[in-house]
């Protein structure tokens, strides 16, 4: 169908593998960027079986901020489309008292991500065309205690995609931002969750995709989690701060 | 989490752990008394161990392919069902197929799998160029004929008490299409089935489904479908343009557990009866797709539903050929005198052993499906009993009830076997619960 190339940020979730079988499956060359590039010579090996499309792996550590501009030169072009998986959990009661883990969340889920999309940004809008599709998180709707860290970082990263957006619409430009849910992965492994409101990472892939071809704005991969952020959105502050979710 | 096998017995409550890194694994095995698990389609406690089981799910990459060969190696988690996916429309098929594709590779490997092919092409072990395995000690050892040959042979049908099965290099046939010419022929007793097996010995494909509900002269009637793949000549123009039909999507679901009763003497005999009729009705050849050839069950979500919440028993046992004819009989006797019915009920033609410890021998392969009750585990014991009489063995991947009595008189591999896991260490580290029940 077509030869251009999409470019996985945190390829190795499950999200981002995901990710990467649709769009080799619908016949995109896949570039794979994670931290530990031998484990993702495994995957670019699987993709590149079952799918027959070009496949490269790639170092990538979203915290070290200082090497995007040289990881994006060494890419061997300049993607058509780049989605950021990359996303920390972390330990909302640690990262109360401990701040080297809280910034740890920051870096990875705001200020890494943010990084690596404005230089890519840049060189989109140079080059008149692109997409740029960020996996950011209902958690960043509103900040709850029991996630608030990661919650604010998720929030800081959907207004970098809400404003980036507005700035590039006319330039040729989309980015999307992509509102999950819950969604059974590695992330979430220990947690009970709700199976009518939890998504499978295939799921979040097609769902990707079609954001893609349809050039949303923003999704929320199971449609019900519009609603029910709606709902907690809506909730006063006198009543919500009281309320323990 | 409560674990179990496919047939919902036992149900144990058990630790598991979804690694994904050979790093990960090697840790974990430094704990020991674990066991790894596929894609849980084993019938009994295979894959279970309550300390410890190592989901492989996420071992799910194929590695490599060789387009001349058609050699592929996966890592031990990938689905039967992925190959088949990803290779069909290239035109290979897996060599060997247990009667489900949603088992893993590593599962097949640890089981030594038996096919419809059998009687020819003998198990999937015949397809193994080699395998990697974690041992006791964390490291990792390439096994093949000519390398680490022992724990090779321990390793195919030691259902993973030798180690863990990490990779598998193993070798696709080639298919001209993805149909199959199937033919069935109605038989009218014992005798008759097992005739018509021998005089097809030459069939690719043969797997009777008997009948185990009724008695005196008729006891035995069958419906022995041979089978062969289909070249593109002999379709027709519309099976053509549908040289490799797609797998049929998993739409009919079994809404919920069925009731205990639903299954009994008699809705077994009125069904057996309807079955020998219906799927009789046609003993003309034709082309049916591979999946409901191969996997007429796959379609049906979670068809082990229907045998209620106490879960069923598969009961297997391979017969050599001296004593095969007399053992049958006595089986569908006491099958059919008893209150329990087999609802699927499956005779099969064996080649000879493949491996040191696989399960095939040279002789006739019965499978009877049971809701467990007592009474049906009282007549599992006398189909052991019958078994063993007439030098028979049995199958580990079905198994969830023997005794390790049952099982030690069964095959005299089996002391050589655990001799052979106590020298390399792997005794103390690599456990199921049906190791425990059985000892070995």
């Amino acid at each position: 169908m077509t030869n251009s190339s999409v470019l996985i940020l945190g390829a190795k979730s499950d999200i981002g593998r995901a990710i990467a079988y649709k769009f080799a499956k619908e016949g995109f060359t896949v570039r794979l960027a994670g931290r530990n590039r031998s484990e993702l010579s495994r995957l670019k090996k699987d993709i590149e079986i079952r799918h027959q499309v070009a496949v490269s792996a790639h170092e990538f550590d979203v915290v070290n901020t200082k090497a995007h501009l040289s990881f994006v030169k060494r890419l061997p072009e300049l993607p058509e489309v780049v989605v950021c998986v990359i996303g920390l959990l972390g330990d909302q009661q640690d990262s109360e008292t401990n701040y080297a883990s809280a910034d740890l969340i920051f870096d990875s889920n705001f200020v890494g991500p943010s990084h690596i999309l404005s230089v890519f940004a840049n060189q989109f809008e140079t080059r008149g065309s692109g997409s740029l599709i960020g996996i950011s998180s209902v958690a960043g709707d509103r900040g709850r205690a029991s996630n608030y860290v990661y919650g604010s970082a998720k929030a800081g990263f959907s207004a970098f995609l809400s404003g980036l957006r507005n700035r590039l619409a006319s330039k040729g430009v989309q980015v999307t931002t992509v509102l999950p849910g819950f969604v059974y992965t590695k992330m979430t492994a220990d947690m009970d969750l709700p199976g009518a409101l939890t998504a499978t990472p295939e799921e979040v892939g097609d769902g990707v995709f079609k954001a893609w071809q349809a050039k949303r704005d923003v999704i929320y991969v199971r449609a019900i989690w519009r609603w029910i952020m709606l709902i907690i959105k809506l909730i006063p502050e006198t009543i919500f701060k009281r309320l323990s979710l | 989490m409560k674990l179990k096998g496919w047939g919902n017995y036992p149900q144990l409550e058990a630790v598991v752990l979804s690694p994904d890194t050979q790093e990960d694994l090697k840790r974990l095995v430094q704990k020991g008394n674990l066991i790894a698990r596929g894609n849980g389609r084993a019938y009994g406690d295979s894959a279970v161990n309550e300390h410890l089981t190592l989901d492989m799910t996420r071992f799910n990459h194929i590695l490599e392919f060789n387009e001349d060969t058609g050699v592929v190696t996966a890592e031990a988690g990938v689905l039967l069902a992925d190959i088949i996916d990803v290779f069909l429309p290239r035109g290979w098929f897996p060599p060997v197929t247990p009667g489900t594709k949603f088992v893993t590779i590593g599962g097949m490997t640890a089981s030594d799998v038996h096919g419809k092919n059998h009687h020819l092409d003998g198990a999937f072990s015949s397809f193994i160029d080699w395998i990697e395995l974690l041992d006791g000690d964390g490291n990792v050892k390439k096994c093949s004929r000519r390398q680490n040959k022992e724990l090779f042979n321990w390793t195919i049908g030691g259902m993973g008490l030798t180690g863990i099965i990490l990779r598998i290099a193993f070798r696709l046939k080639r298919v001209e299409t993805g149909w199959i010419e199937q033919r069935i022929v109605r038989t009218q007793n014992l005798a008759d089935t097992m005739q018509v097996f021998e005089d097809n010995d030459a069939s690719p494909y043969s797997v009777a489904w008997i009948d185990c509900a009724t008695r005196g002269p008729k006891s035995g009637r069958s419906l022995v479908m041979l089978g062969s793949h289909a070249n593109q000549s002999d379709l027709s123009p519309e099976q053509r343009d549908d040289l490799f039909p797609k797998p049929r999507p998993r739409r009919l679901k079994v809404p919920f557990t069925f009731p205990g009763f639903v299954l009994n003497k008699y809705s077994v005999r009125i069904f057996n009866e309807a079955y020998y009729r219906w799927a009789g009705r046609s003993t003309q050849t034709q082309h049916v797709k591979w999946d409901g050839y191969f996997y007429p069950l796959d379609s049906i979500g979670d068809w082990n539903k229907i045998y209620g919440r106490k879960g069923f028993a598969q009961f297997q046992c391979a017969i050599p050929m001296s004593s095969a004819a007399s053992a049958l009989a006595e089986i569908l006797d006491a099958v059919s005198r008893s209150s329990q019915g087999s609802f699927l009920s499956v005779l099969k033609r064996f080649g000879p052993q493949d491996n040191p410890f696989s399960f095939p021998l040279d002789g006739y392969t019965l499978t009877l499906d049971f809701p467990i009750n007592k009474a049906s585990l009282r007549l599992m014991e006398k189909l052991d009993e019958i078994t063993l009489r007439h030098s028979g063995r049995f199958y580990l991947a079905k198994d969830s009830r023997m005794t390790a009595d049952v099982f030690h008189a069964s095959d005299p591999r089996i002391i050589k076997f655990v001799k052979a896991r106590d020298k390399m260490e792997a005794t103390s580290v690599f456990i199921s619960a049906q190791s425990e029940r059985l000892k070995f």
